[in-house]
Protein backbone atom coordinates (compact mmCIF):
# COMPACT_ATOMS: atom_id res chain seq x y z
CA UNK A 1 0.00 0.00 0.00
CA UNK A 2 2.57 2.55 0.92
CA UNK A 3 4.53 4.46 -1.85
CA UNK A 4 8.23 4.08 -0.96
CA UNK A 5 9.34 6.52 1.36
CA UNK A 6 7.00 8.89 1.84
CA UNK A 7 3.43 8.93 4.04
CA UNK A 8 0.57 7.68 2.59
CA UNK A 9 -2.84 9.13 3.35
CA UNK A 10 -6.21 7.28 2.36
CA UNK A 11 -6.86 9.63 0.05
CA UNK A 12 -3.80 9.30 -1.68
CA UNK A 13 -4.48 5.60 -1.56
CA UNK A 14 -7.65 5.90 -2.93
CA UNK A 15 -6.11 8.19 -6.23
CA UNK A 16 -3.90 6.32 -6.75
CA UNK A 17 -6.19 3.03 -6.71
CA UNK A 18 -8.30 5.08 -9.32
CA UNK A 19 -5.33 6.10 -11.83
CA UNK A 20 -5.09 4.57 -14.85
CA UNK A 21 -1.42 3.51 -16.29
CA UNK A 22 -1.28 6.34 -18.96
CA UNK A 23 0.95 6.93 -21.45
CA UNK A 24 0.43 10.00 -23.83
CA UNK A 25 1.41 13.09 -25.43
CA UNK A 26 2.69 16.04 -23.14
CA UNK A 27 1.91 19.34 -24.69
CA UNK A 28 5.38 21.10 -25.24
CA UNK A 29 6.74 23.44 -22.10
CA UNK A 30 4.70 21.59 -19.94
CA UNK A 31 7.41 21.00 -16.33
CA UNK A 32 7.11 17.90 -15.54
CA UNK A 33 7.02 16.08 -12.01
CA UNK A 34 10.51 16.09 -12.09
CA UNK A 35 11.14 19.54 -13.05
CA UNK A 36 11.71 18.60 -16.37
CA UNK A 37 10.26 20.63 -19.10
CA UNK A 38 8.89 19.05 -21.97
CA UNK A 39 11.22 19.51 -25.66
CA UNK A 40 9.49 21.50 -28.62
CA UNK A 41 7.10 18.87 -30.55
CA UNK A 42 5.83 17.52 -27.39
CA UNK A 43 6.78 14.51 -25.82
CA UNK A 44 5.21 10.75 -25.39
CA UNK A 45 5.61 9.39 -22.09
CA UNK A 46 4.02 7.53 -19.10
CA UNK A 47 2.36 9.84 -17.01
CA UNK A 48 3.01 10.43 -13.60
CA UNK A 49 -0.16 11.68 -11.66
CA UNK A 50 -3.12 13.63 -12.08
CA UNK A 51 -1.55 17.03 -13.77
CA UNK A 52 0.81 15.21 -16.65
CA UNK A 53 -2.57 12.96 -16.88
CA UNK A 54 -4.88 16.04 -17.52
CA UNK A 55 -2.15 17.94 -19.32
CA UNK A 56 -1.98 14.92 -22.09
CA UNK A 57 -5.86 15.57 -22.76
CA UNK A 58 -7.17 13.05 -25.48
CA UNK A 59 -3.96 12.18 -27.01
CA UNK A 60 -3.45 9.66 -24.34
CA UNK A 61 -4.28 6.18 -23.70
CA UNK A 62 -5.11 4.06 -20.42
CA UNK A 63 -2.76 1.69 -21.49
CA UNK A 64 -4.01 -0.74 -18.42
CA UNK A 65 -7.87 -0.65 -18.93
CA UNK A 66 -7.07 -1.19 -22.61
CA UNK A 67 -4.53 -4.29 -21.97
CA UNK A 68 -6.60 -5.81 -19.82
CA UNK A 69 -9.53 -4.94 -22.28
CA UNK A 70 -7.56 -6.83 -25.25
CA UNK A 71 -6.01 -9.57 -23.07
CA UNK A 72 -9.43 -10.63 -21.70
CA UNK A 73 -10.67 -10.09 -25.15
CA UNK A 74 -8.25 -12.24 -26.67
CA UNK A 75 -9.30 -14.98 -23.62
CA UNK A 76 -12.58 -15.17 -24.36
CA UNK A 77 -11.83 -15.95 -28.46
CA UNK A 78 -9.15 -18.59 -27.75
CA UNK A 79 -11.23 -20.39 -25.15
CA UNK A 80 -14.65 -20.52 -27.62
CA UNK A 81 -12.64 -20.65 -30.92
CA UNK A 82 -11.08 -23.67 -28.85
CA UNK A 83 -14.64 -25.13 -28.39
CA UNK A 84 -15.88 -24.02 -31.34
CA UNK A 85 -13.10 -26.35 -32.86
CA UNK A 86 -14.53 -29.40 -31.31
CA UNK A 87 -18.22 -28.82 -30.59
CA UNK A 88 -19.55 -31.58 -32.04
CA UNK A 89 -22.76 -33.38 -32.44
CA UNK A 90 -21.74 -35.75 -30.04
CA UNK A 91 -22.12 -35.92 -26.43
CA UNK A 92 -20.13 -33.01 -25.06
CA UNK A 93 -18.39 -32.69 -21.62
CA UNK A 94 -17.02 -30.72 -19.33
CA UNK A 95 -15.96 -27.03 -20.70
CA UNK A 96 -17.35 -27.85 -24.30
CA UNK A 97 -20.90 -28.04 -22.23
CA UNK A 98 -20.52 -25.15 -19.49
CA UNK A 99 -19.65 -22.77 -22.96
CA UNK A 100 -22.37 -24.54 -25.27
CA UNK A 101 -24.71 -24.12 -22.31
CA UNK A 102 -23.57 -19.47 -22.66
CA UNK A 103 -24.11 -20.05 -26.11
CA UNK A 104 -27.50 -21.74 -25.61
CA UNK A 105 -28.61 -19.27 -23.22
CA UNK A 106 -27.17 -16.23 -25.19
CA UNK A 107 -29.54 -17.50 -28.34
CA UNK A 108 -32.20 -17.76 -26.36
CA UNK A 109 -32.30 -14.47 -25.07
CA UNK A 110 -31.95 -13.19 -28.53
CA UNK A 111 -34.42 -14.96 -29.78
CA UNK A 112 -36.75 -14.38 -27.42
CA UNK A 113 -36.00 -10.55 -28.10
CA UNK A 114 -35.23 -9.65 -31.70
CA UNK A 115 -37.52 -11.10 -33.99
CA UNK A 116 -35.21 -10.50 -37.00
CA UNK A 117 -32.77 -12.01 -39.64
CA UNK A 118 -29.84 -10.75 -38.23
CA UNK A 119 -26.40 -12.77 -38.15
CA UNK A 120 -25.06 -10.01 -36.65
CA UNK A 121 -26.85 -9.95 -33.37
CA UNK A 122 -26.25 -13.43 -31.85
CA UNK A 123 -22.69 -13.07 -31.87
CA UNK A 124 -22.31 -9.35 -30.93
CA UNK A 125 -24.49 -10.31 -27.78
CA UNK A 126 -21.76 -13.20 -26.63
CA UNK A 127 -19.35 -11.12 -27.18
CA UNK A 128 -20.50 -8.77 -25.45
CA UNK A 129 -21.88 -10.47 -22.75
CA UNK A 130 -18.68 -12.84 -22.04
CA UNK A 131 -16.30 -9.59 -22.70
CA UNK A 132 -18.05 -7.51 -20.14
CA UNK A 133 -18.28 -10.59 -17.25
CA UNK A 134 -14.71 -10.98 -17.87
CA UNK A 135 -13.94 -7.40 -17.46
CA UNK A 136 -16.28 -7.27 -14.50
CA UNK A 137 -14.52 -10.51 -13.41
CA UNK A 138 -11.47 -8.48 -12.49
CA UNK A 139 -13.28 -6.25 -9.70
CA UNK A 140 -13.04 -9.58 -7.71
CA UNK A 141 -9.63 -10.04 -7.40
CA UNK A 142 -8.26 -8.36 -4.02
CA UNK A 143 -7.78 -4.50 -5.27
CA UNK A 144 -4.39 -4.51 -3.97
CA UNK A 145 -2.82 -7.49 -5.62
CA UNK A 146 -2.05 -6.77 -9.13
CA UNK A 147 -0.83 -3.18 -8.41
CA UNK A 148 1.38 -4.17 -5.83
CA UNK A 149 3.02 -6.66 -7.77
CA UNK A 150 2.75 -4.29 -11.28
CA UNK A 151 4.81 -1.07 -8.60
CA UNK A 152 7.12 -4.39 -7.57
CA UNK A 153 7.74 -4.49 -11.14
CA UNK A 154 8.27 -0.96 -11.72
CA UNK A 155 5.07 -0.36 -13.10
CA UNK A 156 3.88 2.92 -10.98
CA UNK A 157 -0.30 2.67 -11.79
CA UNK A 158 -2.45 -0.23 -12.46
CA UNK A 159 -5.95 -0.22 -12.82
CA UNK A 160 -7.36 -3.77 -13.55
CA UNK A 161 -11.30 -3.71 -13.51
CA UNK A 162 -11.52 -1.99 -17.33
CA UNK A 163 -14.95 -1.40 -16.93
CA UNK A 164 -14.37 0.85 -14.28
CA UNK A 165 -13.09 2.89 -17.14
CA UNK A 166 -15.66 4.93 -18.96
CA UNK A 167 -13.38 5.14 -22.23
CA UNK A 168 -13.80 0.96 -22.08
CA UNK A 169 -17.83 0.99 -21.60
CA UNK A 170 -18.34 4.17 -23.69
CA UNK A 171 -16.05 2.75 -26.76
CA UNK A 172 -18.46 -0.65 -26.09
CA UNK A 173 -21.56 1.69 -26.39
CA UNK A 174 -20.68 3.61 -29.66
CA UNK A 175 -19.66 0.51 -31.53
CA UNK A 176 -23.24 -0.12 -30.31
CA UNK A 177 -24.83 3.32 -30.87
CA UNK A 178 -22.96 2.73 -34.48
CA UNK A 179 -24.77 -0.18 -35.24
CA UNK A 180 -28.08 1.34 -33.93
CA UNK A 181 -27.73 3.82 -36.73
CA UNK A 182 -26.79 1.45 -39.49
CA UNK A 183 -29.20 -0.70 -39.01
CA UNK A 184 -32.04 1.85 -38.49
CA UNK A 185 -31.22 3.50 -41.87
CA UNK A 186 -30.34 0.23 -43.39
CA UNK A 187 -34.11 -0.86 -42.67
CA UNK A 188 -36.24 1.94 -42.32
CA UNK A 189 -34.48 4.04 -44.81
CA UNK A 190 -36.36 7.19 -44.78
CA UNK A 191 -38.81 5.97 -42.07
CA UNK A 192 -36.06 6.79 -39.81
CA UNK A 193 -35.61 10.05 -40.26
CA UNK A 194 -39.38 10.07 -40.27
CA UNK A 195 -39.64 8.30 -37.11
CA UNK A 196 -37.17 11.39 -35.70
CA UNK A 197 -38.89 13.98 -37.07
CA UNK A 198 -42.64 12.70 -36.74
CA UNK A 199 -42.99 11.51 -33.55
CA UNK A 200 -44.30 11.73 -30.89
CA UNK A 201 -46.59 14.58 -32.32
CA UNK A 202 -47.35 13.58 -35.63
CA UNK A 203 -47.78 17.12 -37.48
CA UNK A 204 -45.40 19.33 -39.84
CA UNK A 205 -45.38 22.35 -37.09
CA UNK A 206 -43.27 20.04 -34.44
CA UNK A 207 -40.88 18.85 -36.43
CA UNK A 208 -38.08 20.72 -34.70
CA UNK A 209 -39.53 19.68 -31.19
CA UNK A 210 -39.79 16.38 -31.93
CA UNK A 211 -36.66 16.43 -33.70
CA UNK A 212 -34.90 17.85 -30.64
CA UNK A 213 -36.68 14.81 -28.26
CA UNK A 214 -36.21 12.22 -30.40
CA UNK A 215 -32.25 12.89 -30.96
CA UNK A 216 -31.92 13.42 -27.04
CA UNK A 217 -33.95 10.09 -26.64
CA UNK A 218 -32.06 8.10 -29.29
CA UNK A 219 -28.66 10.12 -27.35
CA UNK A 220 -29.41 8.74 -24.23
CA UNK A 221 -29.33 5.00 -25.16
CA UNK A 222 -25.77 4.66 -25.92
CA UNK A 223 -25.00 6.95 -22.57
CA UNK A 224 -26.82 4.63 -20.66
CA UNK A 225 -25.56 1.64 -21.54
CA UNK A 226 -21.88 2.47 -21.17
CA UNK A 227 -21.98 4.74 -18.20
CA UNK A 228 -24.81 2.56 -16.26
CA UNK A 229 -21.75 -0.47 -16.76
CA UNK A 230 -19.17 2.13 -15.50
CA UNK A 231 -21.12 3.62 -12.72
CA UNK A 232 -21.96 0.04 -11.58
CA UNK A 233 -18.67 -1.27 -11.48
CA UNK A 234 -16.56 2.26 -10.92
CA UNK A 235 -18.71 2.44 -7.85
CA UNK A 236 -18.31 -1.26 -6.85
CA UNK A 237 -14.44 -0.79 -7.52
CA UNK A 238 -14.76 1.83 -4.66
CA UNK A 239 -16.07 -0.05 -1.79
CA UNK A 240 -13.50 -2.56 -2.37
CA UNK A 241 -11.05 -0.12 -2.03
CA UNK A 242 -12.58 1.76 0.92
CA UNK A 243 -12.51 -1.62 2.45
CA UNK A 244 -9.30 -2.31 1.33
CA UNK A 245 -8.39 0.73 3.33
CA UNK A 246 -10.77 -0.05 6.10
CA UNK A 247 -7.73 -2.68 6.99
CA UNK A 248 -5.25 -0.01 7.72
CA UNK A 249 -7.06 1.50 10.43
CA UNK A 250 -5.99 -0.48 13.07
CA UNK A 251 -6.37 -4.00 14.04
CA UNK A 252 -10.06 -3.90 15.78
CA UNK A 253 -10.58 -3.13 12.29
CA UNK A 254 -9.44 -6.40 10.55
CA UNK A 255 -12.02 -8.62 11.34
CA UNK A 256 -14.82 -6.60 10.42
CA UNK A 257 -12.92 -5.29 7.24
CA UNK A 258 -12.86 -9.14 6.30
CA UNK A 259 -16.07 -9.74 6.71
CA UNK A 260 -17.40 -6.81 4.60
CA UNK A 261 -14.83 -7.94 2.14
CA UNK A 262 -16.20 -11.06 2.18
CA UNK A 263 -19.67 -10.10 2.08
CA UNK A 264 -19.56 -6.99 -0.69
CA UNK A 265 -17.44 -9.43 -2.85
CA UNK A 266 -20.39 -12.52 -3.05
CA UNK A 267 -22.66 -9.81 -3.28
CA UNK A 268 -20.73 -8.34 -6.48
CA UNK A 269 -20.56 -11.88 -8.13
CA UNK A 270 -24.36 -11.01 -8.39
CA UNK A 271 -23.57 -7.37 -9.81
CA UNK A 272 -20.90 -8.18 -12.47
CA UNK A 273 -22.93 -10.55 -14.03
CA UNK A 274 -26.30 -8.83 -13.77
CA UNK A 275 -25.09 -5.87 -15.40
CA UNK A 276 -22.84 -7.92 -18.30
CA UNK A 277 -26.31 -9.38 -18.64
CA UNK A 278 -28.13 -5.99 -18.70
CA UNK A 279 -25.51 -4.70 -21.25
CA UNK A 280 -25.73 -7.42 -23.41
CA UNK A 281 -29.89 -7.32 -23.59
CA UNK A 282 -30.18 -3.83 -23.84
CA UNK A 283 -27.59 -4.12 -27.03
CA UNK A 284 -30.00 -6.63 -28.27
CA UNK A 285 -33.52 -4.43 -26.94
CA UNK A 286 -31.68 -1.15 -29.00
CA UNK A 287 -30.48 -2.68 -32.17
CA UNK A 288 -34.59 -4.79 -32.42
CA UNK A 289 -36.04 -1.43 -31.87
CA UNK A 290 -33.66 -0.10 -34.78
CA UNK A 291 -34.98 -2.98 -36.95
CA UNK A 292 -38.58 -2.09 -36.33
CA UNK A 293 -40.34 -0.06 -38.87
CA UNK A 294 -43.09 1.59 -37.42
CA UNK B 1 -11.97 9.56 -15.77
CA UNK B 2 -10.54 11.24 -18.79
CA UNK B 3 -12.00 10.46 -22.58
CA UNK B 4 -8.71 9.93 -24.68
CA UNK B 5 -7.90 7.74 -27.46
CA UNK B 6 -8.57 4.57 -25.44
CA UNK B 7 -12.35 4.89 -26.42
CA UNK B 8 -10.83 4.74 -30.07
CA UNK B 9 -8.73 1.63 -29.18
CA UNK B 10 -11.27 0.20 -27.64
CA UNK B 11 -13.83 0.65 -30.31
CA UNK B 12 -11.24 -1.24 -32.63
CA UNK B 13 -10.69 -3.96 -30.30
CA UNK B 14 -14.96 -4.26 -29.85
CA UNK B 15 -15.10 -4.79 -33.88
CA UNK B 16 -11.98 -7.29 -33.87
CA UNK B 17 -13.15 -9.26 -30.77
CA UNK B 18 -16.95 -9.47 -32.61
CA UNK B 19 -16.32 -9.91 -36.04
CA UNK B 20 -13.72 -12.85 -34.71
CA UNK B 21 -16.97 -14.10 -32.71
CA UNK B 22 -19.12 -13.85 -35.86
CA UNK B 23 -16.89 -15.57 -38.29
CA UNK B 24 -15.10 -18.35 -36.03
CA UNK B 25 -17.03 -18.55 -32.98
CA UNK B 26 -20.37 -18.79 -32.94
CA UNK B 27 -21.43 -20.81 -36.24
CA UNK B 28 -19.48 -23.61 -35.33
CA UNK B 29 -20.93 -23.87 -31.78
CA UNK B 30 -23.88 -23.02 -33.12
CA UNK B 31 -23.78 -25.57 -35.68
CA UNK B 32 -22.91 -28.45 -33.17
CA UNK B 33 -25.79 -27.58 -31.36
CA UNK B 34 -28.13 -27.86 -33.93
CA UNK B 35 -26.78 -30.67 -35.31
CA UNK B 36 -26.99 -32.70 -31.68
CA UNK B 37 -30.32 -31.40 -31.77
CA UNK B 38 -31.33 -32.58 -34.87
CA UNK B 39 -29.89 -36.44 -33.88
CA UNK B 40 -31.55 -35.96 -30.60
CA UNK B 41 -34.63 -35.19 -32.04
CA UNK B 42 -34.57 -38.12 -34.09
CA UNK B 43 -33.43 -40.70 -31.78
CA UNK B 44 -36.24 -39.71 -29.98
CA UNK B 45 -38.79 -40.49 -33.00
CA UNK B 46 -36.84 -43.43 -33.85
CA UNK B 47 -37.28 -44.39 -29.74
CA UNK B 48 -41.22 -43.65 -30.14
CA UNK B 49 -41.52 -45.74 -33.60
CA UNK B 50 -39.93 -48.69 -31.80
CA UNK B 51 -42.12 -48.98 -28.82
CA UNK B 52 -44.99 -48.72 -31.48
CA UNK B 53 -43.76 -51.47 -33.66
CA UNK B 54 -43.05 -53.29 -30.28
CA UNK B 55 -46.63 -52.89 -29.22
CA UNK B 56 -48.27 -53.46 -32.43
CA UNK B 57 -45.59 -56.99 -32.54
CA UNK B 58 -46.65 -57.55 -29.45
CA UNK B 59 -50.79 -57.44 -29.84
CA UNK B 60 -50.17 -59.79 -33.27
CA UNK B 61 -48.38 -62.51 -30.92
CA UNK B 62 -50.86 -62.33 -28.57
CA UNK B 63 -53.29 -62.62 -31.88
CA UNK B 64 -51.45 -65.36 -33.50
CA UNK B 65 -51.25 -66.96 -30.05
CA UNK B 66 -54.74 -67.14 -29.70
CA UNK B 67 -55.54 -68.09 -33.12
CA UNK B 68 -52.99 -70.92 -32.67
CA UNK B 69 -54.87 -72.28 -29.66
CA UNK B 70 -57.96 -71.89 -31.36
CA UNK B 71 -56.69 -73.83 -34.03
CA UNK B 72 -55.19 -76.27 -32.13
CA UNK B 73 -57.96 -76.80 -30.03
CA UNK B 74 -60.05 -77.76 -32.96
CA UNK B 75 -58.13 -80.05 -34.41
CA UNK B 76 -57.97 -82.04 -31.26
CA UNK B 77 -61.55 -81.65 -31.42
CA UNK B 78 -61.85 -82.87 -34.94
CA UNK B 79 -59.26 -85.42 -34.51
CA UNK B 80 -61.36 -86.69 -30.87
CA UNK B 81 -64.71 -86.72 -33.14
CA UNK B 82 -62.54 -88.43 -35.93
CA UNK B 83 -61.53 -91.06 -33.36
CA UNK B 84 -64.53 -91.62 -31.74
CA UNK B 85 -66.31 -92.40 -35.61
CA UNK B 86 -63.07 -94.77 -36.45
CA UNK B 87 -63.74 -97.02 -33.28
CA UNK B 88 -67.40 -96.68 -33.68
CA UNK B 89 -66.86 -97.62 -37.74
CA UNK B 90 -64.17 -100.22 -36.27
CA UNK B 91 -66.91 -101.78 -33.78
CA UNK B 92 -69.63 -101.79 -36.72
CA UNK B 93 -67.19 -103.47 -39.06
CA UNK B 94 -66.43 -105.83 -36.41
CA UNK B 95 -69.70 -107.02 -35.32
CA UNK B 96 -70.35 -106.92 -39.13
CA UNK B 97 -67.33 -109.14 -39.81
CA UNK B 98 -68.31 -111.41 -36.56
CA UNK B 99 -71.80 -111.62 -37.95
CA UNK B 100 -70.38 -112.62 -41.14
CA UNK B 101 -68.07 -115.36 -39.96
CA UNK B 102 -70.81 -117.10 -37.53
CA UNK B 103 -73.00 -117.04 -40.38
CA UNK B 104 -70.34 -118.41 -42.57
CA UNK B 105 -69.42 -120.78 -40.33
CA UNK B 106 -73.33 -121.59 -39.64
CA UNK B 107 -73.99 -122.14 -43.04
CA UNK B 108 -71.43 -124.45 -43.92
CA UNK B 109 -72.27 -126.14 -40.34
CA UNK B 110 -75.83 -126.48 -41.76
CA UNK B 111 -74.17 -127.50 -45.25
CA UNK B 112 -71.95 -130.50 -43.24
CA UNK B 113 -75.23 -131.46 -41.80
CA UNK B 114 -77.15 -131.82 -44.59
CA UNK B 115 -74.01 -133.94 -46.60
CA UNK B 116 -74.07 -136.54 -42.95
CA UNK B 117 -77.73 -136.35 -43.33
CA UNK B 118 -78.04 -137.24 -46.89
CA UNK B 119 -74.94 -139.46 -46.34
CA UNK B 120 -76.50 -141.17 -43.60
CA UNK B 121 -79.33 -141.62 -45.30
CA UNK B 122 -78.03 -143.00 -48.44
CA UNK B 123 -75.57 -145.19 -46.23
CA UNK B 124 -78.74 -146.18 -44.46
CA UNK B 125 -80.57 -147.11 -47.19
CA UNK B 126 -77.76 -148.85 -48.90
CA UNK B 127 -77.85 -150.43 -45.54
CA UNK B 128 -81.53 -151.04 -45.84
CA UNK B 129 -81.18 -152.36 -49.46
CA UNK B 130 -78.22 -154.57 -48.33
CA UNK B 131 -80.65 -156.01 -45.65
CA UNK B 132 -83.54 -156.78 -47.78
CA UNK B 133 -81.10 -157.59 -50.21
CA UNK B 134 -79.82 -160.20 -47.97
CA UNK B 135 -83.65 -160.79 -46.88
CA UNK B 136 -85.12 -160.65 -50.51
CA UNK B 137 -82.15 -162.13 -52.02
CA UNK B 138 -83.84 -165.16 -52.87
CA UNK B 139 -87.57 -164.00 -54.57
CA UNK B 140 -86.89 -160.22 -54.91
CA UNK B 141 -84.81 -159.25 -58.06
CA UNK B 142 -82.12 -156.38 -56.89
CA UNK B 143 -82.02 -154.28 -60.00
CA UNK B 144 -86.07 -154.18 -59.82
CA UNK B 145 -86.18 -153.16 -56.57
CA UNK B 146 -83.44 -150.54 -56.05
CA UNK B 147 -85.11 -148.79 -58.68
CA UNK B 148 -88.15 -148.25 -56.38
CA UNK B 149 -86.27 -147.75 -53.11
CA UNK B 150 -84.43 -145.25 -55.16
CA UNK B 151 -87.82 -143.35 -55.67
CA UNK B 152 -88.55 -143.74 -52.12
CA UNK B 153 -85.22 -141.76 -51.01
CA UNK B 154 -86.25 -139.06 -53.04
CA UNK B 155 -89.35 -138.80 -52.26
CA UNK B 156 -88.18 -138.55 -48.48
Amino acid sequence: MAAAGQEQTVSDYIVHHLTNLTYGKLPEGFERYDGETVAAGGQWTFAHGADEIAAMGFNAIHVDSLGWSIGLGIIFCALFRWVAVRASAETPSGLINFIEMIVEFIDNQVKDTFHGNNKLIAPLSLTIFVWVFLMNLMDLIPVDVVPELMMLAGVEYQKIVPSTDPNITMGMAIGVFVLMLFYSIKVKGFGFVKELTMNPFNHWAFIPVNLFMEVVGLLAKPFSLGLRLFGNMYAGEMIFILIAALFSAGIFWLLPAALLQIGWAIFHILVITLQAFIFMVLTIVYLSMAHEDH
Amino acid sequence: MNINLTIIGQILAFIAFVAFCMRYVWPPILAAMEERQQKIADGLAAADRASHDLELAQKEAVDRLSEAKKEAASIVEAANKRAATVVDEAKVAAVAEADRVKELASAEVEREKAQAKEQLLTQVSALAIAGAEKVLAAEIDADKHAALLEQLVKEQ
